[in-house]
């Protein structure tokens, strides 16, 4: 009744073909936005910043990246804990070695690197499918969490492997060191997290974006009607490991501050973005959003609800959180194998016949 | 029913931390992921002394004791959340008991003002309190580990360790690769060559490492292992027929789990541990009479008197000591964390006072300085008696060689000064 095309009246091309043609969706876009940039700033405490939103909005990247590649391009990938890895060494010899350049700049940089060696790692793609290439990017995975443990300089010979993040400003306003507050925390990833999201929507819409699609859906037909597999693919990759390498850089240097690689960047963090975009949805945006919130707040939510609320003691919330969380997802994929966002497509799709649907 | 399920999400993350009067010491555990078994132990060891002063003295100075528990599972990221849900709840002290968390809270604990107080593991440069103000890691670190069992061998052989080739199994992470320089550094000045063998975390698979080691036939093996890699290591080992009175592990691989799954085999592996083990001290007597028969012993007191958790109730009663020498410093019972810096750099625990706790001889003396963050780094090895299925202690207490140890300390954290910007304090 209120969510509806009706009466929404577009009289040009590029009204038609606007991400949100719905008016109330729009308007909850906006809204969104409004809260995400102009309230949450001003309200936000440490807790908040650092166990619910930063991570949610760096795992939203990494999500994103990786559905390009997975879910728009088809290109199975288990190396997404070896890329973030590259962005978080990379944003950190950068920050060491150029003090004066801003850190925003790195970070960007950080991404860029991620991007040639995603390209490098996605060459086997060319000759392999599926799950062989799958374990093609295992390797990747795993050789490079091995070179960051293995060659000192990528860690500056420190005596015990591990990163630190030195303080650099934004604008005056620490982002990365400890002194870095809340809010800076915050809009540092939710600026990246906004333009990414907003360059992936673009780019999954236009020329690329097809091709990707069109690589994914069958590669032979996209061949024979002229879409150059190999430029598909490396761009796939390089779009991709670009996000990562992105998400990989904050998660160090914002987020967590110090890093250890096979700690941080392990085989289980490839796992974890992994399921993000199976359970938020493959090739969408709105999914890559919807995976990270469910899979970073639900352990936070269970947690503090058991614990917090009813006092159980710490192991037994924390195998629960497991089972639940676990239990959760196997539930999702049996009724909406298509993911959270299918759900909120559907959600939608009934709002607009609602209250009479026929 | 959306916002509903909204509320109810945001009301579940805000009741993450309710607020707290009374002296509260957060307990950062893990008893789940691949080092549960473990750390387990360490936090029932480390709950059950402050259950103790609470039921049998009401707490320290008049003050009851809170110690509320958080999961980490050894994992960084669980650590930041936890660090961040109780640091607003009066926290004092934090123990994370991984050296992983602590390369994190290390720059965050300066800027929020807490103490952070590493007990034999974390980093190593953070007994330098010229650089490291708020960090504390008495009585011994890892580097005065490597010295004592290094001492330990030149014992052993004579005082001379000249063309002998010594191992180093490590857990490839921050915690394993601490040792390495100083093990360097000894093995110029001793003249034995030092073979470094890395083990990938967890270390489930370490089948190379060990075939590696049956090659190259070292003398000794020095292991820096934590979890399930040191009984897998140790069970390696007993395949390889490798002598276990030449496998020193350091006291992260020195508890009954490590060594009960290899059986027999393990009879002779030898750990260096800075606290004394069994329950051959008269503060069992009030652990059994406060704690565990009126049913207060975390998780049911199954693992009283292990050596982990021992460990554990030795970080208790160091950060308890140093609450209660805060509280004679300030003045009052009802200390900020500031104040407990003081009192840590005041420390002064000597053999006397552990007797008065009722625990002679189980740690050494300790004594802290505004400089010296890091007490006098002395450890004694102990000995696996698996018939008994017990440790026995074999050596007294050793000094580290500091003549080594020192200048690495100062060369390192003068790095970490560089790195972060920290003007060094004078005293």
């Amino acid at each position: 009744m209120i969510y509806r095309e009706a009466g929404d009246f577009k009289t040009s091309y590029r009204d038609d073909s606007q991400t949100f043609p719905i008016r109330l969706d729009r308007w909850g876009y906006y809204a969104i936005l409004a809260v995400a940039f102009g309230i949450i700033p001003f309200v936000i405490n440490d807790y908040w910043a650092n166990a619910v939103l930063v991570p949610f909005l760096i795992y939203a990247i990494a999500a994103l990246g990786l559905n390009i590649l997975t879910g728009y391009a088809g290109q199975v990938s288990l190396g997404t804990g070896g890329f973030m890895a590259v962005g978080a060494y990379a944003v950190y010899k950068l920050m060491t070695a150029f003090p004066d350049v801003s850190i925003l700049i790195h970070i960007l940089l950080a991404g860029g690197i991620t991007a040639a060696v995603g390209v490098l790692f996605g060459l086997p793609s060319l000759r392999i499918k599926g799950f062989y290439l799958a374990v093609a990017t295992l390797a990747a995975q795993f050789f490079l969490v091995w070179l960051f443990n293995k060659v000192p300089w990528f860690y500056n010979y420190s005596a015990s492997g591990q990163i630190t993040a030195p303080e650099r400003t934004v604008l005056g306003h620490a982002v990365t060191g400890p002194a870095t507050s809340a809010p800076a925390k915050y809009l540092v990833c939710l600026v990246m997290a906004f333009l990414l999201a907003w360059l992936a929507r673009n780019l999954t819409r236009g020329m690329l974006g097809r091709k990707w699609m069109a690589i994914r859906d069958m590669d032979i037909a996209a061949e024979i009607i002229g879409v150059d597999p190999l430029r598909a693919k490396l761009s796939a990759f390089a779009v991709s490991s670009f996000f990562i390498g992105i998400a990989g850089a904050l998660l160090f240097a914002v987020y967590l501050g110090a890093a250890e690689v096979g700690e941080a960047f392990g085989i289980n963090k490839s796992f974890l973005v992994l399921f993000m975009i199976i359970i938020g949805g493959l090739g969408s945006i709105f999914g890559s959003f919807a995976g990270a919130a469910f899979m970073v707040l639900m352990p936070v939510l269970l947690k503090n609800v058991l614990v917090g609320t009813l006092n159980w003691p710490t192991d037994l919330a924390a195998h629960i959180e497991l089972m639940i969380v676990g239990a959760l997802i196997v539930t999702f994929l049996i009724v909406e194998p298509h993911g959270l966002a299918r759900l909120w497509r559907l959600t939608k799709e009934k709002l607009r016949l609602w209250p009479f649907p026929h | 029913m959306k916002t509903k399920l909204t509320a109810l999400v945001v009301a579940g993350i805000m009741a993450g931390a309710p607020a707290m009067a009374d002296l509260v010491v957060p307990n950062l555990s893990y008893r789940t992921g691949p080092y549960g078994a473990n750390g387990t132990q360490y936090a029932d060891g480390f709950n059950d002394y402050f259950t103790l002063l609470n039921e049998r003295d009401g707490g320290i100075g008049g003050e009851k004791i809170q110690v509320p528990e958080c999961e980490t599972a050894y994992n960084t990221e669980k650590g930041v959340e936890c660090y961040e849900a109780t640091k607003d709840t009066g926290a004092l002290v934090y123990n994370p008991l991984s050296t992983g968390i602590t390369y994190q809270l290390i720059p965050k604990v300066a800027e929020d003002k807490k103490v952070l107080y590493t007990p034999g593991y974390g980093r190593t440069s953070a007994k330098n309190g010229k650089v490291f103000e708020w960090i504390f890691n008495a009585p011994a670190n890892y580097w005065d580990g490597a010295s004592v069992a290094i001492k330990h061998l030149l014992d052993e052989n004579g005082g001379s360790l000249e063309g002998k080739k010594i191992a180093l199994v490590y857990h490839n992470s921050a915690y394993g690769k601490e040792p390495i320089r100083t093990l360097q550094e000894l093995a110029d000045k001793h003249g034995f060559t030092l073979t470094e063998v890395p083990v990938e975390a967890p270390g489930q698979e370490q089948g190379s490492q060990w075939l590696q080691i049956r090659r190259e036939r070292p003398d000794y093996v020095i292991m820096y292992g934590w979890g399930v890699m040191n009984q897998v290591a140790i069970q390696e080992a007993a395949n390889i027929r490798f002598p276990m009175e030449n496998l020193i592990g350091i006291w992260w691989a020195g508890s009954e789990i490590d060594v009960q799954p290899a059986g027999a085999a393990a009879d002779g592996y030898k750990a260096v541990t800075f606290n004394g083990v069994g329950q051959d001290y008269p503060l069992y007597d009030d652990l059994q009479q406060y704690v565990i028969e009126p049913g207060k012993a975390s998780q049911g007191g199954e693992h009283v008197g292990s050596a982990v958790y021992s460990r554990g109730m030795y970080a208790a009663v160091v950060i308890a000591e140093a609450i209660r020498k805060a509280q004679e410093l300030a003045g009052t019972s009802d200390i900020t964390p500031e104040q407990l810096r003081e009192g840590f750099e005041n420390l002064d625990i000597t053999e006397e006072r552990l007797a008065e706790i009722g625990l002679p001889d189980f740690g050494p003396p300790i004594q802290l300085s505004c400089s010296n963050h890091g007490g006098s780094g002395m450890a004694r090895i102990q000995q696996w008696d698996a018939e008994a299925g017990q440790w026995n202690l074999i050596t007294e207490f050793t000094e580290p060689d500091q003549e080594v140890v020192q200048p690495l300390i100062e060369e390192d954290s003068q790095a970490y000064a560089t790195e972060a910007g920290i003007t060094p304090r004078d005293c």
